[in-house]
């Protein structure tokens, strides 16, 4: 039936080269599954070492990525692409796994866990976001997905810690049961979905479809009501992974119960890869065919209403939060919502580029912020998994005033306050709303800003402003955390003052 | 030839069977058991579009690889769910989410 | 009318299927001489009577048993079309094919260091 090609011929065609940051990753992670089941005990030390060192070779591979959106090179025949999108959110994916790995191997030396397969699932579930940022076929989108996914569900039941009473103290088990079964469901949404564009359009293909559906919806025949029926079931799947409202319930339950170093992981690379999925389905394949009059691509109202509730109730349900963890979880809701709102604002015609630009410069600061936060909070942890409550960081100023500053600096970050890089997103994505006529959108979501700070600065009046009652805290953190907490940290201000340099590094990024 | 349309309406029927389980079912087994019925469902949509789209051919068969590609991953998916599941009756002797979930929603 | 035909079918299939095994059994009952005793009318005739409750938990091993019998059972669906097309195949197809069967066997390694193959 074919020719067949050489060796060098079949890698050429197949433009493996770049698939790369993803392929190797996963090939390293091969090879470490066979390092950590020979190293007896000293797997303690060599495979989260291992983990870093393949995080490290990825991250070289993916700068051969990097290239602007004239350059950019489809691979394996049209499934994967190259931009300077998927370079850029490469980038983000293997410093926040790098930072969730060195969180590991403080949480796991505490925990007294010595098992390599929690590296190897954690990489294993980065490979898949990889993948995913990459996808260029509703196919890819939805294997990635899984990929990214199914590690996670694992990581979350890691650990179930019983206390003194032989009551479970750590939901670890449940948590993961919960994400899980949601996860789960929510992939049934998104594949049915995907079934529903492909037989409007005839392909899986995203570029393709983007040729397609102008005709489809010309047609005005059963193949539109598919395509319109394909996509909203496609926003419902990818909803939930992102954790937006009316899809969020699942959220605070299993982000409290998970182990934190996996909170902070799934918080991050789970909404990057949802995102970037959503970015290039609906960008790319679904803009022109849904444009109605104006310019403005039809799922704009629907998203821009999500995105408005999320905003809303992520934010205000945060307030009453006691538990650090849970707080940090509808503040992650609340972060998908500004997300969404440069979402919304792609959908308008010609400012699909900076609405774009502006959601990844978001996604790069709230990656630095969110884990740098998770990895004060499991600092403070008890063994057990207990004393992430608001009250325990009262007085944290006094007994460790250099932590205290860092949490100081995460919590103003995510507010959004000049000079940090949260304030660097949240003025891209809207300054991009304004562009693209959301003004309504952009004001809800600075006054929802103002609501964040009320709970954030919370956080920072408890630990100097409150006499601290209870004793001190033990300095539980090793090297490891310290080192997590430092490249945050860098990150946030890096990117905070020198506030060009995040526009600059994404401005190649195109998609649309 | 049976119409297009009638491959759909079972398939969206099993669908909304499936989310009315997963939705109404407190058992995690039986909620995995939905969840199954709705990926078939996808399965049979996928083939009877592949089936009767235009550019079906030998060479083009990628409503049918998709099809290969969800039951694998649904296996994929069960096995590590039920491991979990496993694991949860283990500590709990109870497979209910609520039931098991000191958790509050 | 074509559809209709095709239902036709369908509804005949659904009319004779269950007479096929029906009949034997209502005919064997019609001759069958009838002298029934404790022994014939007992659950296992010629088996062992079920000592306390059935519905146990069955062991660990079992569990674990079957889930890696499901993931590599259902991974055939991969291997069967990469068989039947092995003559016709590009190069592209038989690296990736290979490829997944290398997949395959770490990961029934993996299992096998870790013991889980092991009945104890």
């Amino acid at each position: 039936m074919f020719e067949s090609p050489t060796i060098a011929e079949f890698v050429t065609q197949s433009n493996l080269a770049s698939t790369l940051p993803g392929t190797l990753l996963v090939a390293w992670t091969l090879l470490l599954v066979l390092v950590d089941l020979f190293a007896g005990d000293e797997r303690e030390h060599w495979t989260p070492l291992g983990a870093c060192l393949g995080l490290g070779v990825s991250f070289v591979a993916n700068l051969f990525v990097y290239a602007p959106a004239a350059d950019q090179q489809t691979a394996l025949y049209g499934m994967f692409i190259a931009d300077a999108f998927t370079g850029f959110l490469n980038i983000v994916i293997l410093v926040a796994t790098l930072l969730a790995v060195l969180m590991s191997r403080d949480y796991l030396m505490r925990a007294g866990i010595h098992r390599g397969e929690y590296y190897i699932l954690t990489l294993l579930s980065s490979a898949g976001a990889m993948f995913m940022v990459a996808a260029n076929d509703l196919i890819v989108v939805f294997v990635a997905l899984e990929l990214l996914s199914i590690p996670l569900y694992i990581l979350a039941a890691f650990r179930s810690i019983k206390n003194d009473g032989g009551e479970l103290a750590l939901k670890s088990e449940e948590s993961g049961m919960k994400y899980f079964i949601l996860g789960a469901f929510s992939s049934a949404f998104l594949v049915f979905g995907a079934a529903l564009v492909y037989g409007a359009s005839g392909t899986t293909n995203i570029p393709q479809i983007l040729e397609v559906a102008p005709a489809v919806v010309d047609a005005a025949s059963s193949a539109t009501f598919y395509l319109v029926v394909g996509t909203a079931l496609l926003i419902v799947g990818l909803g939930f992974k992102v954790a937006v409202v009316p899809f969020h319930m699942w959220t605070p339950d299993v982000y409290e119960g998970a182990p934190t170093p996996v909170t902070a992981l799934m918080s991050v690379t789970a909404k990057i890869g949802g995102f970037a999925a959503l970015l290039r389905i609906l960008v790319t394949a679904l803009s022109v065919l849904l444009l109605v009059d104006g310019g403005v691509a039809a799922w704009q109202t629907t998203i821009s209403i999500i995105a408005a509730l999320t905003l809303v109730l992520g934010n205000f349900v945060a307030i009453s939060q006691r538990n650090l963890k849970r707080m940090l979880a509808y503040s992650s809701i609340a972060h998908a919502g500004y997300i969404m709102v440069a979402l919304a604002a792609a959908g308008t015609a010609g400012s699909a580029d900076s609405a774009t630009q502006g959601a990844l410069v978001y996604i790069l600061a709230y990656m630095f912020t969110n884990l740098g936060a998770f990895a004060v909070v499991m600092t403070i942890e008890r063994v057990d998994g207990g004393g992430g409550n608001i009250d325990d960081i009262t007085g944290l100023a006094r007994s460790r005033p250099l932590l205290a500053m860092a949490m100081t600096i995460f919590m103003l970050s995510l507010t959004g306050i000049p000079l940090t890089a949260g304030f660097v997103g949240k003025f891209m994505v809207f300054a991009a709303a304004v562009q693209a006529g959301l003004v309504g959108l952009a004001v809800i979501g600075v006054l929802t800003s103002v609501v964040s700070a009320f709970y954030y600065m919370r956080v920072v009046v408890n630990m100097y402003l409150r006499d601290s009652s209870g004793e001190l805290l033990p300095a539980l953190e090793t090297v490891y955390v310290r080192w997590a907490i430092n490249i945050a940290l860098a990150g946030t201000l890096i990117f905070g003052i020198f506030y060009p340099l995040a526009s600059n590094l994404v401005s190649m990024v195109s998609i649309a | 030839m049976v119409p297009l349309w009638m491959y759909l309406a079972v398939a969206a029927a099993l669908f909304s069977l499936g989310v009315f389980g997963a939705l109404s079912r407190r058992n995690a087994v039986a909620v995995l058991m939905s969840v199954e019925l709705m990926l078939n469902a996808v399965n049979i949509n996928l083939v009877a579009f592949w089936r009767y789209s235009e550019t079906s051919t030998d060479l083009l068969l990628n409503g049918y690889a998709f099809t290969a590609f969800v039951l694998i991953v649904a296996a994929a998916e069960a096995a590590v769910g039920l491991a979990i599941i496993i694991t949860v009756y283990r500590n709990r002797r109870s497979v209910i989410p609520e039931e098991a979930a000191a958790l509050k929603g | 009318m074509n559809v209709l035909n095709e239902w036709a079918f369908i509804g005949m299939f659904a009319v004779l299927a269950p007479i096929f095994p029906a009949l034997p059994i209502v005919i064997a009952w019609l001759f069958r001489p009838r002298k029934p005793n404790v022994l014939k009318s007992s659950t296992y005739e010629c088996g062992v009577e079920t000592i306390g409750d059935t519905w146990v938990q069955f062991r660990v091993q079992y569990y674990i048993y079957g889930l890696i019998f499901l993931v590599f059972d259902v991974e055939m669906v991969f291997l069967f079309p990469w068989a039947a097309a092995y003559n016709e195949m590009s190069l592209f197809g038989f690296v990736a094919g290979f490829l997944f069967i290398f997949l395959l066997t770490d990961a029934l390694f993996y299992a096998w260091q870790k013991n889980a193959l092991e009945w104890k």
